[in-house]
């Protein structure tokens, strides 16, 4: 028994394992944050765009050897400036100014990646590397995790609002456009961090299927950010801890946990879950076929037939 | 019942409610005026019908009084105050269209009215036992408390238009803005509606009101203003809301059902029954005398755009 549990606790032992599960926490209750927004607005791929979209930004910053979170924030901006772009002077629909600009971006971060091999191979920013994480890098990844946070704190109801009825939300003299700016400022941040965790292809995960899953849960905006922020650390922190057993990719291990815990809500939770709805339809069915007989059986129908 | 000591006026608001629109003429980004020159004015106490068609310029005048697009010329001033001003100071309350409204998300209805008392909180937004107070007087006016703890989707077509009403309520706005109020409700939450802002107005709340509903109009509304692209006629009801300016206003939208002479009754009596219509509650006008020159409404229209 006591074997068991020392053979449990060897990843503690390790200084990279603690490194990688505290970062991936941090990062996973950060992204799970802003999951809440995004999911609600219909702009999830939007993680997905910026986050392929940074590759660029990251391959450049480490060819040239400047902070990676740098060039990968400044990749994201050009990303979203050039949606934007695009999005206010052609009369594209907003999938395929998100396709058009983040593959471009992708492409010539691949590019880049091939053309200049670093020491940073483009596996590592696609599929990310936490466990290898050097402590400049980790220490990028807190203070943007920080930071975002920090903003959060503040402005997450005006967010909510503008995220719910934007007409009202400037009628009561919130700056939204503002808002918005900011909310994908931390957005790319987010993302940046998260390519360290998870790597660009599963960033997507991260700001999507947290607040997905507490979607199914609640109805309440502010418990949907505490269930979100919930799974968030623990599926970052267990994944993380998994990964030196199973000896897989983190990010797998980590997206894995969280696609479980959306599976369980999906089918279980307990109004909006897929039993529940069944159970809901067969009562009503049920009350329908006894009212129906009920009226049936009154006399004064069966004299009329 | 008189709940009218709810909104009660604190010294900072001391100025009376109002809305002046001089000479207000908005041109788009695109190059497109959708409202040129436009004048009305609105005093505290009133209740005041936006009417026109779909395009003249209704929701331009509401942006302009949000202060969410600039005007190219002219004036827009609430209490007094620039826009800009008015609207940061928490005056100006708006009820939208259900359809500016994300109904899945997950918000309960006490969740949507305490958004009208965010205006009054700190950086924080942490509600204080007024606003708490307050969002319940104002989900007890509109009636909604039973359901207050029900995600806003789950809501009926009137009861989701209540609960906004109740946000604007909770705002303690003084000037109300109502857009398009009437669509989609039932009869029972229309007169609900029209009781609640006769209260608002006696309390002395400036309240506008876009709506297609004319046949509600004279019922509840003091002024009227007659919109296509710019103020066609504005005033008092009695004297604005005339078959002659609707037709102005409206050209060939509106649907004319005139009964006259011996279709209507067996003597000489020149009076004729009009209904006017655009397929919802239909206006009647009854015992007014017809006008002698039969507007064409296709040929009205076609007169102005010359």
């Amino acid at each position: 028994m006591s074997e068991l549990l020392s053979e449990l606790l060897v990843p503690f032992a390790y200084d990279y394992m603690w490194k990688a599960m505290w970062v991936s926490a941090l990062v996973g209750a950060v992204c799970a944050f802003l999951s809440c927004y995004l999911m609600l607005k219909g702009w999830s791929l939007m993680g997905d765009a910026l986050s392929h979209s940074i590759v660029p930004g990251v391959a450049g910053a480490y060819i040239i050897g400047a902070p990676f979170a740098a060039g990968a924030f400044f990749a994201g901006i050009l990303a979203a400036l050039g949606m934007a772009f695009v999005k206010q002077h052609s009369r594209l629909r907003e999938d395929a100014t998100i396709g058009l600009v983040f593959t471009t971006l992708f492409a010539l971060g691949v590019l880049m990646a091939s053309l200049y091999p670093t020491s940073v191979s483009i596996q590592t920013i696609v599929l990310g590397n936490i466990l290898a994480i050097p402590d400049e890098d980790a220490m990028q990844v807190v203070i943007i995790a920080a930071i975002s946070f920090a903003v959060l704190f503040f402005i997450w109801k005006d967010l909510m609002i503008t995220f719910f009825d934007e007409t009202y939300a400037q009628s009561i003299g919130l700056k939204t456009r503002t808002l918005k700016v900011v909310f994908f400022t931390l957005l790319s941040a987010c993302t940046v961090a998260a390519l360290q965790t998870v790597g660009a292809c599963l960033v997507i995960a991260l700001v999507v299927t947290p607040g997905a899953t507490a979607y199914l849960l609640t109805d309440r905006f502010d418990r949907l950010i505490a269930i979100a922020v919930a799974i968030g650390t623990v599926t970052s922190f267990v994944g993380a801890y998994l990964s030196y057993f199973i000896d897989g990719a983190t990010g797998g291990v980590i997206v894995t946990l969280q696609t479980l815990l959306f599976l369980t809500a999906f089918y279980f939770a307990p109004k909006h879950g897929v039993i529940a709805a069944r159970r809901k339809a067969r009562a009503v069915q049920d009350e329908n076929l006894r009212e129906g007989n009920a009226i049936r059986e009154r006399p004064t129908i069966q004299e009329s037939a | 019942m008189n709940r009218l000591d709810l909104l009660p006026r604190t010294d900072a608001q001391a100025a009376a409610p109002s809305i002046s629109v001089e000479d207000l003429s908005v041109t788009y980004p695109n190059g497109f005026t959708a409202v040129r020159d436009a004048s009305f004015e609105l005093g505290p106490g009133t209740i005041c019908a936006l009417v026109g068609v779909n395009g003249s310029g209704k929701s331009t005048i509401f942006k302009a009084i949000m202060g969410f697009v600039t005007p190219s010329a002219g004036e827009v001033r609430l209490c007094g105050l620039p826009v800009d001003e008015a609207v940061s100071q928490n005056i100006v309350a708006y009820v939208p269209q259900s359809e500016d409204v994300d109904w899945n998300f997950p918000v309960l209805v006490d969740d949507v009215v305490m958004m009208g008392r965010y205006g009054h909180m700190n950086l924080f937004r942490i509600p204080s036992k007024e606003d708490r107070r307050k969002v319940d007087e104002a989900l007890e006016r509109v009636n909604m408390t039973a359901y207050r703890t029900r995600q806003i989707g789950e809501l009926s077509g009137g009861q989701k238009k209540r609960v906004f009403l109740a946000r604007a309520l909770a705002q303690e706005g003084r000037i109300i803005l109502l857009d398009e109020p009437f669509t989609g409700i039932d009869v029972t939450t229309e007169s609900a509606i029209i009781d609640l802002l006769r209260e608002l107005r006696d309390a002395g709340h400036s309240i506008l009101v876009s709506t297609h509903n004319l046949g509600s109009v004279p019922d509840f509304c003091d002024q009227v203003v007659l919109l296509n692209r710019t103020v066609l006629a504005a005033g008092p009801t009695a004297e604005t809301f005339t078959q002659e300016n609707l037709e102005r206003t409206f050209g060939g939208v509106l649907r004319n059902f005139e009964l006259s002479g011996h279709a209507l009754h067996k003597d000489d009596d020149a009076r004729s029954l009009n209904v006017i219509t655009d397929d919802e509650r239909p206006l009647v006008f009854y015992g007014v005398k017809k006008s002698k020159k039969k507007t064409n409404a296709g040929k009205a229209d076609r007169e102005r755009s010359e």
